[in-house]
């Protein structure tokens, strides 16, 4: 179905009770010409694109659970394109251009809302840093502002200026970065993938792959019986090690749990997306009030999909020391989410050494804001076997050729690059 | 998740710092490439029982090699690393 004004009022008239699936739930065909093994952002955003750009509608996407099961439905939904590194600028900018026009391509209200995100600095390394990565963006084409002190007070001026560890300094601000609806980031490209043919199947692990005799991949077994597929891309965020190993790979990954949280709603306090760069906190307030906000992983391996405390006190720490007024409002909920760490903290986009099995893995912290233009170069990698021009720098050997793309320092083990 | 330290013992999580997968050896001085590159950034990256090694910084300041279920965080057992770091380094 298609929304506009016109069914919306329908729908009110008749009150509320006539609105329809918004994706067929679809059972298994035999053969696909490519099967995606993870139903979650990126996952679905390939298959539309493959289905919309590429042409190529003989799409399955398998997801174990349902969709938003996953880290689609816990992370904190901020979108932006302030990368300084070669590699990441144009390709993050790429996934902020597609993040601008995403409602109009996928007919869904994703609640895109460009309500601008800042990086504070306090002191004048990190101030010079910021210039240097601001001035990089803006070469590239990007927006990109740097707030001195005053500007900073003026848009926030109930941070905690006074800090006499970590006094505000100013801000890099990009206007165009900001949030976006991460339940219906999923949910829209799933009405919009699955009204192109995407058959998106639900409930549908994938167990193992089939293989021919010369090793190709020739499809998947799954616990919903085998499905042959011309191609399989996986794209199961934490799972890669998991499901990687199901083809015999070992890959620069380690699965990690990232905390993120919500407190109760209050009146809009917090204009957009703010980070702390002392410490390692971000927040954003949601539109329902919540203040959504996160920080480090919880530092070892797991899978658990919840954390540990001492991660939640670090990071409420941060809120306090940048916001001291926060104290007095009571956290609401908290998720863990597992994400693939790639030993540089940076993508990986690539054909696999397993003929017909294509990766898209090791996201870190920042798999979200990607969503689109994952999908987009993914969808591109598959359908002409060749990297996306903007992701010709996400390739698996880049470790092993040592052009690792170390934007923030941060991986699973910074010491290793 | 917390830890009993085999010389303090229980502790709460925030007194340790993970090292991470106690099985890559470090290749010796004459190894190829590829065995050094699989040691640095290749991983197994267990669901499941693995062993792992931990340091009780907040603590005793001892090196300990603890077996835990990354699926459950369950710890099964806490031991010093200091007889297993001997062996691997060929002491």
């Amino acid at each position: 179905m298609k929304y506009s004004i016109f069914s919306l009022a329908r729908a009110a008239l008749s009150g509320h009770k006539t609105w329809q699936r918004t994706w067929r739930d679809a059972s298994p065909k035999d053969r696909y010409d490519v099967v995606i093994v993870g139903g979650g952002g990126h996952g679905l955003a390939t298959a539309w694109f493959l289905a919309s750009e590429y042409g190529i509608r003989n799409v399955a996407v398998l997801e174990k659970g349902w969709i938003g099961s996953g880290n689609a439905g816990r992370n904190t939904t901020i979108i932006r394109s302030n990368y300084g590194l070669p590699g990441n600028t144009g390709f993050y900018e790429l996934s902020m251009k597609l993040w601008e026009r995403m409602e109009q391509d996928l007919n869904y209200n994703t609640m895109v809302s460009q309500r601008g995100v800042i990086n504070l600095y306090h002191s004048d390394a990190q101030r010079d840093a910021y210039a240097r990565r601001g001035n990089t963006m803006r070469i590239n084409g990007i927006d990109a502002e740097l707030l001195d002190l005053a500007a900073v007070r003026k848009m926030m001026p109930f941070l905690n200026f006074d800090n006499a560890r970590f006094p505000v300094q100013g801000g890099l601000l990009q206007r165009r970065g900001g949030t976006a609806r991460h339940d219906a980031v999923v949910w829209g490209y799933a009405h919009a993938a699955s009204a192109l043919g995407v058959d998106i199947i639900q409930n549908c692990e994938v167990s193992g792959f089939v293989r021919d005799a010369n090793g190709k991949v020739t499809g998947v077994e799954t616990s919903r019986g085998t499905i042959g597929a011309g191609k399989v891309g996986m794209a199961v965020a934490g799972s890669s090690s998991r499901v990687a190993a199901m083809a015999g790979l070992r890959l620069p990954i380690e699965s990690h749990v990232l905390q993120a949280f919500v407190s109760e709603a209050i009146k809009p306090l917090i204009p957009g997306v703010m980070t702390f760069g002392a410490g390692h906190f971000y927040v954003s307030q949601s539109d329902k009030g919540g203040l959504v906000f996160g920080g480090d992983i919880d530092g070892y391996n797991s899978y658990a999909q919840r954390g540990n405390l001492p991660v939640m006190e670090d990071v409420c720490e941060g809120g306090m020391a940048l916001m001291p007024m926060i104290g007095r409002v009571r956290l609401l909920r908290q998720w863990g989410g597992i994400m693939d760490m790639s030993m540089d903290g940076s993508p990986i986009i690539d054909k696999t050494p397993v003929d017909g099995l294509y990766l898209n893995a090791g996201w870190c912290y920042g798999g979200f804001k990607a969503t689109p233009g994952s999908g987009f170069v993914f969808a591109h990698l598959l359908a002409r076997d060749e990297p996306h021009k903007e992701a010709a720098r996400f390739r698996l050997d880049r470790f092993r050729r040592g052009a690792m793309i170390d934007e923030k320092g941060v991986g699973a083990q910074p010491n290793l690059h | 998740m917390r830890i009993v330290c085999p010389f303090c013992g229980e502790r709460e999580l925030g007194e340790f710092t993970y090292l991470g997968d106690a099985k890559p050896v470090r290749p010796a001085a004459g190894a190829s490439q590829d065995e050094v590159f699989d040691y640095v950034y290749l991983r197994d990256n267990v669901a499941g029982g693995t062993s792992e090694y931990w340091y009780h910084g907040g603590g005793c300041r001892a090196w300990l090699k603890i077996t835990r279920n990354t699926l459950t965080h369950e710890i099964s057992s806490v031991d010093p690393a200091a007889g297993v770091g001997a062996a691997k380094a060929g002491a």
